[in-house]
């Protein structure tokens, strides 16, 4: 028996390996993927353009109008002369907002009264309007601080700390998030197309008459999969803490643990979408069928506890989403074996499952 | 002439049919944007709502307590009380909160001293980078609400000074929904436009059925024309769909005008075939295909396209690249087209960009595919 998936086994990874260009399709993007992303998803906003129009020419207005500028955030600033422009410049996103002081902002200041200063931002980029908005509320706190108190402290201060990841790079973040997703891709794809491919050339039938029991090829499809795509993933670890400076804290034998068991649901799945198609365009469209959802669910974008309850509890499915808590945990928080046992048990049901259903669709299409 | 059109006409047809018999291109076209679109709108919120804090009260006064409800009845946080930090700093390592203030021991003293500083701590989760921001800033916000009512029950200060109106236009509630269904949709789109084709056509390699095309009198401008227009059909049929469910279901507003709907959408799919007309030519292999489709066409429109990653923010390298990434464009003209209006200043250039990437994938692609075998 082990021969001849040991026979299989060989045979896949040559089915795989044997082409240049799906060597090459297996190593380079997704280093390029991980390099790009790394940098690219970032939740941070900076380098915003802020326009102003400033009526006033009093001293507070100036002041506040330097505050403003000197924010790190806003990297360009816009100088309007009258209010008849700031339309035209929200509109065609010239700035993400506009700080508008009136004519007599600094006269009520002076005089004690309330002194109103509007702030238009541009609502499209909901996100993005949401931290500015932030950023804008904290200068005018500022502002008014130094203007009431004369630089007297207010009564609380605040000491902020952020574990795991103290000056909170997103990359710290991005890159344990990435070897997930690109794992899952790797897994999926692999899989997904390894019975289809055999199916559309018609080689299927040349294995069917084989000696080789159901389960056993379905075991040959199902590990150079696994050892492809934890290769990779290895190869993803070193990269992203080696040249891309991701701290790694925990332990390796608790990430690769955990990855071959999220693998072999993954796997799972990806055998479970091939065995259903006929041709491999349908293996990849149900592959994404299953990945889009997935890395939605993930709570890689998005925070998981933000979504209505039904939807949390679906994401319960998700294999994704304990691999998450897990990979950024071992890289980041150096979390003990029990914390991963409790993220690793979900995933074995879910693997035990997927395999299963596999299996037994595979059986159930080659009657 | 007549010819030509007959040729064409007979390879639409029979791309159709493929199309009609394989139900996976019809659920990539249809149930997967209902579902993408089920998932943006119902789900995924970039609003931190009911972050999980916990909240150490080592104080046993009375001024610590009126923080401790201030935080318990905050919108933003669950909060979670316990006199024990370390319980609590454990719940933190394991992920089961994301945030954490102490109110150390003599809080309440030094408060109602006046003079002295109550000091607070915030810890967050680092580890969730973007979720550690929030907890930071609206922790702030609680404590800086808490202190101001505190104040005024004190009497001692009157609405007066610099205020700040702050007002959003375009989406006054900030419903992250309307900012993010018009990127699923530049999602949707990147996917039936790049990979369905790519696919497609690496099949017609892959199984030697090019092959008996090249023996037919078809030119190399009719195929690829004759696959352009079925699959520009479908992708078009595909966003009129999404549109209609993100208005009807998701209640978006809809503020511009359908011409320059098409426009932009017509635009965009162009060049999103003419990518993956490209890539498939190029590869001439399903796997390969799908994996640079997925890789050049998904992932970009997903991470590069500025709808939930602020693209200024990027660094400047990944900024210059985001230009020939058609997403991006897609992206910002269904923004405004949802959201503003017909703002034809921003609309046009980012159509004549697509156009032009659009006709410069073609080109390529046309010089790629060359009416011979190997």
């Amino acid at each position: 028996m082990f021969n001849r998936i040991h026979a299989l086994i060989i045979k896949e990874l040559l089915a795989l390996l044997r082409d240049k260009k799906s060597r090459i399709v297996l190593i380079v993007p997704p280093l390029i993927q991980l390099f790009i992303f790394s940098f690219a998803a970032t939740q941070e906003v900076k380098n915003q353009t802020l326009a102003i129009l400033n009526l006033d020419h009093g001293r507070p207005a100036l002041t506040l109008e330097q505050d403003f500028t000197a924010a790190s955030t806003f990297s360009e600033v816009l100088q309007l002369q009258r209010a008849e422009e700031i339309p035209a410049v929200i509109d065609q996103q010239q700035a993400i907002a506009v700080l508008w002081i009136p004519e007599d902002f600094s006269r009520d200041i002076e005089a004690g009264r309330a002194a109103q200063a509007s702030f238009i931002l541009d609502g499209r980029k909901t996100n993005a309007a949401q931290i500015v908005q932030g950023y804008a509320l904290s200068i005018l706190n500022s502002y008014r601080a130094k203007l009431i108190n004369n630089g007297q402290q207010a009564g609380v201060s605040l000491v902020s700390r952020n574990w795991f990841n103290p000056n909170l790079d997103f990359r710290w973040y991005t890159v344990p998030s990435l070897v997930c997703i690109l794992t899952t891709v790797i897994g999926l794809l692999v899989t997904g197309l390894s019975v289809a491919r055999e199916r559309e050339m018609g080689t299927f039938e040349q294995l069917l008459v084989s000696p080789l029991h159901p389960l056993e090829i379905l075991l040959g499809k199902a590990l150079p999969a696994l050892l492809v795509a934890m290769i990779e993933g290895a190869f993803i670890v070193l990269v992203g803490v080696f040249l891309l400076r991701v701290p790694f804290n925990g332990s390796l034998l608790l990430l690769f643990g955990s990855m071959a068991v999220f693998l072999l649901a993954i796997i799972g799945v990806g055998l479970f979408v091939s065995s259903l198609s006929m041709t491999q365009q349908q293996a990849v469209l149900g592959a994404f069928m299953f990945l889009v959802p997935a890395v939605i669910l993930s709570g890689f974008a998005s925070p998981i506890e933000n979504m209505p309850h039904w939807l949390q509890t679906i994401s319960y499915a998700n294999p994704l989403r304990y691999f998450m808590t897990i990979v950024r945990g071992v890289f980041l928080k150096d979390v003990s074996a029990a914390i991963v046992w409790s993220q690793t048990w979900p995933m074995a049901i879910i693997a035990c499952v997927n395999l299963c259903a596999a299996t037994w669709l595979f059986k159930k299409r080659m009657e | 002439m007549k010819d030509h059109l007959r040729r064409m006409k007979a390879l639409i047809v029979k791309e159709f049919v493929q199309i009609l018999r394989d139900p996976s291109s019809l659920m990539i076209a249809f149930v997967l944007p209902v579902i993408l679109l089920f998932l943006y709108g119902y789900g995924v919120s970039l609003d931190a709502r009911e972050v999980k804090l916990g909240v150490a009260v080592q104080d046993q006064g009375k001024e610590a307590d009126h923080l401790a409800a201030a935080f318990l009845a905050s919108p933003y946080f669950r909060a979670h009380l316990s006199r024990d930090e370390r319980i609590l700093e454990q719940e933190l390592m394991a992920g089961r909160l994301r945030g954490l203030v102490v109110i150390p021991e003599d809080f309440s003293r030094q408060v109602e001293k006046g003079a002295g500083l109550g000091r607070l701590q915030v810890i967050a989760d680092g580890s969730e980078t973007n979720t550690a921001n929030y907890v930071q800033n609206y922790a702030q916000g609680v404590v800086a609400t808490w202190w101001a009512m505190r104040q005024r029950d004190h009497a001692v200060d009157k609405q007066s000074g610099p205020q700040l109106l702050t007002r959003i236009w375009f989406n006054p509630e900030l419903e992250s929904r309307n900012s993010l269904i018009p990127g699923a949709l530049a999602i949707i789109m990147a996917i039936i436009g790049t990979l369905l084709t790519a696919l497609v056509v690496a099949r017609e390699w892959e199984r030697g059925t090019m092959e008996a095309l090249m023996a037919t009198p078809v030119a190399i401008a009719e195929l690829i024309i004759g696959k352009l227009i079925p699959y520009f059909i479908l992708g078009m049929l595909a966003m009129l769909g999404s549109v209609a469910i993100s208005v009807v279901l998701f209640d978006l507003p809809f503020r511009g005008s359908l011409p320059a709907l098409l426009l932009s959408s017509g635009a965009f799919l162009l060049a999103a075939l003419g990518q993956g007309l490209l890539i498939s030519s190029a590869a001439k292999n399903q796997f390969i295909a799908a994996m640079v489709a997925m890789i050049t066409g998904f992932l970009p429109a997903f991470l590069l396209s500025g709808f939930i990653f602020e693209i200024a923010s990027m660094p400047p390298m990944v900024r210059a690249l985001t230009h020939i990434i058609p997403a991006r464009y897609l992206v910002t003209n269904l923004q405004t087209l949802f959201l503003v209006g017909d703002v034809w200043p921003l609309l046009l250039p980012n159509v004549f960009i697509l156009l032009l990437l659009a006709a410069v994938l073609f080109f390529l692609t046309a010089r790629k595919t060359v009416k011979r075998l190997r």
